[in-house]
């Protein structure tokens, strides 16, 4: 036993060896002579490049593709309040639908107040906006575990302006793929 | 030749007793007061300039100080006096100006590179002084002893305590509204040494003076944290004041220093919570799902007032430092917040909402006498000089202009702006300098 093994081992080698070794037919042919002395002819231009541009395209499971599946990344809210009405419960189940085909994702809520409140006030109203949307995405089945929140009060208006108009679209809970926007 | 005199002296009699200015009611005739170019009786070079120059500077300071005051209508030269008179006035040349009082002195140089301020107050017309000190500072720290002469003077004609030698710690605003920036600032309260503390990367909130130290504490949103912070004026750093389960807001200090109070969000619940400081002891103060927060100790530390919508909507209520026997202070009209407790004791400041307002009030601590003070779109987070006596605060006028700080008197008289390098928001006046 001890013998063949020997035996196929060594043709094995030989043969890698013989493989190595260059043959002379192998090696290039020598460049051919200049035959007449007419001037080289100018190189034909390369052809253009072909088309680098990149494209962003959506796909499965991303932010983009969150933002089309879904009615919104954005829910209203009454003043001085964190009550989450049709529109909004609508807008989160559609979210929550997108959310169970992709259970492993990490989302961030961002809770926000209009400018007409104290400031320490609307911070803490914020994160009870923050805290009712995650609730509510929670009870759809998606896992608390996997839900920040944060809240920013009012320090970021999403519209500027003193009317009702602005502080209507001020009062919001956004949903981010991932951490929070800052 | 007689009359002149008599009448002196008619004067001069009660003068010496009564000089002083009513600052109970809301004062609308200021005291005439003489602020002269302060002399040296040696002109010298300092690290700050000659002190002939600083004597000039020292008296404009006062005099700024006392008039900020709205107390105190300065009058007469602000040509500097031989320093002969500093000790021996011409009180001829200030009854002529009409002035009631004069503050005089004169600065020197000391042999150890510091300064002194020699500083006197005189009754101009019962001809006698009324205060007089001393105050030696480095060359760089020259304002500081100025504000203390006008503290000093301030003090003796008022009989309460002065607060020029303070500053006020703020949140520098820049840019527009959707994306601010914002940045920790300090300076003294007439708006000079100006800092900023930090650089505007993070969004940062609410500092609070901490009492007889040299410490602040603020919200900041750093690493999307939304957490407390130190900042230590003597070392420049800053530092977490913990790593507290939730966002933490809502700074505020016991008048010993002791203790941080805080609001700490937890599941969409924010709650007042007491940080015993150096034993790192965690304290739950109030309960319930209500939003908590914006608290403010009484001076003697025995109480806390803050806000509550455990009732509906946002009041002010009172309770023991320990958490015990919370009761509802506000029942008027409108909504309550941000309440700050005088260092008098006397009132508890207040912004209230309501009408589309916002504006700042006071009251007294069982809840009456509640008085508006200003009008206007947004005024908001009043916060009291080291006496009891102003209120800074700052407004926000709509649309979107950056907002800017503003002062009045507990009588709601004498509003004033005080300037900054940019907008400005979240004031907290500091304690007396020592």
């Amino acid at each position: 036993m001890r013998a063949t093994k020997f035996v196929l081992i060594a043709g094995v080698a030989l043969a890698a060896a013989c493989a190595k070794k260059p043959k002379p037919a192998d090696l290039p042919p020598p460049p051919p002579q200049p035959t007449q002395s007419v001037p080289a002819q100018p190189d034909t231009p390369p052809p253009p490049p072909a088309n680098d541009a990149v494209t962003s395209t959506r796909v499965p499971g991303s932010a983009g593709d969150f933002r089309a599946s879904t009615q919104g990344q954005m829910v209203h809210f009454a003043y001085d309040s964190y009550e989450l009405d049709g529109p909004a419960r609508a807008i989160l189940d559609s979210q929550a639908a997108w959310l169970a085909k992709y259970p492993n994702t990490r989302i961030t809520v961002e809770g926000h107040a209009d400018e007409r409140g104290t400031r320490e006030y609307n911070i803490a109203l914020g994160a009870r906006r923050a805290d009712a949307v995650k609730t509510y995405l929670a009870g759809k089945g998606f896992a608390a575990g996997n839900i920040a929140t944060i809240s920013y009060g009012k320090e970021r208006p999403l519209v500027e302006g003193s009317d009702e108009t602005a502080w209507a679209q001020n009062r919001r809970a956004t949903t981010e793929i991932g951490g929070p926007t800052g | 030749m007689i009359r002149p005199l008599l009448l002196a002296l008619l004067l001069a009699a009660p003068a010496a007793a009564q000089l002083r200015v009513d600052v109970t009611q809301g004062v609308s005739q200021p005291m005439p007061v003489a602020v002269p170019g302060f002399a040296t009786p040696a002109p010298a070079a300092t690290a700050a300039g000659n002190t002939a120059a600083l004597g000039q500077q020292v008296a404009a300071v006062i005099a700024a100080d006392l008039k900020s005051s709205g107390l105190f209508r300065p009058v007469g030269q602000a040509d500097p006096v031989p320093f002969a008179q500093t000790t021996a006035p011409a009180y001829d040349t200030w009854r002529q100006a009409a002035a009631q009082a004069l503050v005089t002195g004169a600065v020197e140089a000391n042999p150890d590179g510091t300064i002194t301020l020699a500083c006197y107050l005189y009754d101009t017309f019962a001809q006698s002084q009324l205060a007089s000190e001393g105050f030696r500072v480095t060359p760089a720290a020259w304002r500081r002893a100025a504000h203390k002469c006008a503290d000093k003077a301030y003090a003796r004609l008022t009989g309460e305590s002065g607060y020029f030698d303070s500053q006020i710690v703020y949140i520098s605003e820049t840019g527009p509204k959707t994306r601010r920036i914002k940045r920790l600032a300090i300076m003294d309260q007439d708006g000079a040494n100006h800092r900023f503390l930090t650089n505007g990367q993070n969004l940062v909130l609410t500092p609070r003076f901490a009492p007889n130290q040299s410490r602040l504490a603020y919200m900041s949103f750093a690493g999307n944290r939304p957490s407390l912070w130190f900042y230590d004026a003597t070392t420049g750093r800053h530092q977490i004041v913990g790593t507290f389960q939730g966002t933490s807001l809502s700074p505020r200090f016991s008048p010993d220093g002791r203790y941080l109070l805080m609001s700490l969000i937890r599941a969409g619940n924010a709650n007042i919570y007491r940080l015993d400081i150096a034993a790192k002891a965690l304290d739950r103060l109030t309960d319930g799902p209500s939003i908590d927060t914006s608290p403010s100790y009484s001076p003697d530390g025995s109480k806390i007032v803050f806000e509550s919508d455990r009732g509906g909507t946002q009041q002010l209520y009172i309770m023991n430092a320990d958490g015990s026997g919370a009761h509802r202070l506000t029942f008027g009209q409108g909504r309550y917040a941000t309440p700050a407790w005088s260092p008098r004791g006397d009132l508890i400041a207040f912004t209230r909402i309501g009408g589309g307002k916002l504006r700042v009030g006071t009251m007294r601590p069982d809840g009456g006498g509640e008085k508006l003070l200003t009008d206007s779109f947004a005024d908001e987070q009043p916060s009291w000089s080291p006496n009891g006596r102003v209120l800074v605060f700052f407004r926000t006028p709509s649309g979107s202009a950056t907002p800017h700080l503003m002062s009045a008197d507990l009588t709601g008289l004498n509003l004033r702006t005080i300037p900054t390098p940019l907008g400005a928001s979240d004031p907290s006046w500091g304690p007396l300098r020592p």
